[in-house]
């Protein structure tokens, strides 16, 4: 399938435009395309300059990302199942968030705690995973994977112990939500750095799915490799959960795609991953907002709702 | 010059291989026989500079080659390894392209040269018709071929490879064995772990023996291959099989 990366950089614009085009507010083409080039009603522009183009751009930003961490981790661990709530990440970054806003703490402090959480899973799996020998694939999947639930267990108990009034905005960060996401351009920021790392890198990465022996006897520095991969992952995790919140399924099923079309070098894989990856989460959260407007659904079920889906398909049409 | 001197591996508490001194010079073709455990891999990861020894040292021109950049030891040393992954998703001439990473490094590298040679190796190796197959759906002894490619590819000066036979029928052990043969005679160093002492008489002018207890003894194939050798060797009684046991020609 030679029309993969064509059909995939189409989707970029598109899933922007869909994202400014539609949301709670109908606008009509011509309000939007003057809104578009800075003319017309000050509030129409508003609502396309202030309120839906940040939105769309922080959607593909957290899309991106995940997607990129979950290909990096999938050639890291040689396992096609990694994911980016695999490194533990995701779960710090919740047990953090949620403590935060059981002590009542504003959405600042949420993303500061947050922040904490993930960072100090990271280090965890960081420390445990490197080990006298070097690295252990194994080790990653298994500390990652420990954490996780550990982080699991603590999760549900704040959500046992929260007030109902603020269950529903824990279950909504738990579940992704782009709605709290504010500026951009830090996450988008992270993106193109961690993306222009990662494909530096590209050629090195085809390499070490040979295994770390055959990548080292082909000139690989395999354990340098490795540290620069899983830490532009957990970066870009971190950027992305901050961002989103724990959306699923993006981060494993965008890798996959572009592999079962044919895709596979990581020149190519990486920098369609971040736009694929982009571009579906920009799409499922233009749908969260509009398919139950006014009311907002929380992204992470439309991601799985589309995810699984078309990556059944796929599976079951190779062979 | 690839040379080991004094060189000690042991694994798991069990010592494989005890002060042997070993010189592979270009041109060379090299036989490494030795029962199942007896040390081969070991030994063919430590010349790889892929495993430090427990004493002595590994040296590339003099170099010890532990002190040699991993890029400029992949220009030099090739190796096949007895096991690798096999989990590759793309094509069979991409697989085997990989091998030009050495010799490509950029991401921007136009890869012609490397799906060349890639080809041109594939041809050698009687898999032409393969080469727009998913790697994956190879069978066990062509996956096998491709990845001899694959070292071939790599045009180092020093082909090492562990058990490039497994797997393979006897019409392809002839072909690798041929082309193995071949390359040292255009000067590269070639040293194979082999399981049949009939391919390394025939191809092999040199043949390293790895006996227990760490005892290693290299020397010209025609005085390292007698009955009685081969008796120590793999602690078997053997007979002249007769009319019956077959190599190709």
């Amino acid at each position: 399938m030679k029309a993969a990366p064509a059909v995939v950089l189409a989707l970029v614009p598109a899933s922007l435009v869909l994202g400014i085009a539609f949301g709670s507010v109908d606008l009509a083409p011509a309000q939007l395309s003057d809104a578009l080039l800075g003319r017309g009603d000050e509030i129409v522009r508003e609502i396309v300059w202030g309120v839906r183009a940040p939105r769309a751009l922080a959607g593909f930003a957290c899309g991106g990302l995940l997607a990129l961490a979950g290909a990096l981790l999938q050639v890291l661990l040689r396992n096609p199942l990694a994911d980016p709530a695999i490194l533990g990440v995701s779960g710090g970054a919740a047990t953090g968030a949620l403590a935060a806003m059981l002590a009542g703490a504003a959405a600042a402090g949420v993303s500061v705690s947050a922040f904490a959480g993930a960072s100090l899973a990271a280090l965890a799996v960081f420390g445990f995973s490197l080990g006298r020998s070097g690295w252990n694939p194994y080790r990653v999947l298994l500390t990652g994977v420990a954490l996780a639930s550990g982080f699991g267990a603590l999760v549900g108990l704040m959500l046992a112990l929260a007030p109902a009034a603020q269950v529903q905005g824990m279950l909504f960060w738990l579940l992704g939500d782009l709605s709290p996401a504010g500026d951009p351009w830090a996450a988008l920021a992270v993106l193109a750095a961690c993306a222009a790392v990662a494909f530096s890198q590209a050629g090195a990465l085809d390499v070490l799915m040979l295994g770390e022996d055959k990548a080292r006897s082909l000139g690989v520095a395999v354990t340098r490799l490795q540290a620069i991969a899983f830490g532009c992952a957990t970066l870009a995790t971190v950027a992305a959960v901050l961002l989103g919140g724990t959306i699923g399924f993006v981060g494993l099923v965008v890798p996959h795609l572009l592999r079962l079309s044919g895709v596979h070098r990581h020149r190519a894989l990486l920098p369609l991953a971040a736009c694929l990856g982009g571009s579906l989460l920009a799409i499922a959260d233009t749908l969260a907002r509009t398919v139950a407007a006014p009311a907002e659904l929380p992204v992470g079920v439309l991601t799985a709702m589309i995810g699984v889906p078309v990556l059944l398909v796929l599976l079951a049409r190779l062979r | 010059m690839l040379s080991a001197t004094g060189l000690g591996l042991s694994a798991g508490g069990r010592e494989l291989v005890r002060a042997l001194d070993l010189s592979l010079a270009p041109g060379e073709c090299w036989a490494l026989l030795g029962r199942n455990g007896s040390g081969k891999t070991s030994l063919v990861h430590a010349l790889a500079g892929l495993r430090p020894p427990q004493a002595g040292a590994v040296a590339l021109d003099g170099v010890p080659v532990a002190a040699i950049r991993r890029n400029a030891l992949a220009r030099r040393v090739a190796v096949l390894l007895q096991d690798e992954e096999s989990g590759f998703w793309g094509s069979v001439v991409d697989f085997v392209a990989l091998g030009r990473y050495p010799r490509s490094r950029t991401s921007f590298a136009r890869d012609d040269e490397a799906l060349g040679e890639a080809r041109r190796w594939l041809a050698e190796l009687d898999l032409a018709d393969h080469e727009a197959q998913a790697y994956r759906t190879l069978s066990g002894g062509e996956r096998q071929r491709a990845r001899i490619a694959q070292v071939l590819v790599q045009d180092a000066d020093i082909l090492l490879l562990d058990e490039p036979l497994q797997h393979l029928d006897l019409r392809h052990q002839g072909l690798v064995m041929r082309t193995l043969a071949a390359r040292a005679a255009a000067g590269k160093t070639v040293l194979a772990a082999l399981h049949e002492p009939g391919h390394a008489a025939r191809h092999c002018a040199f043949s390293v023996l790895l006996y227990d207890a760490g005892r290693a003894s290299p020397g010209r194939s025609s005085d390292m291959l007698t009955q009685a050798n081969l008796e120590a060797l793999y602690q078997c009684r053997l007979e002249a099989a007769g009319t019956r046991s077959f190599l190709p020609s």
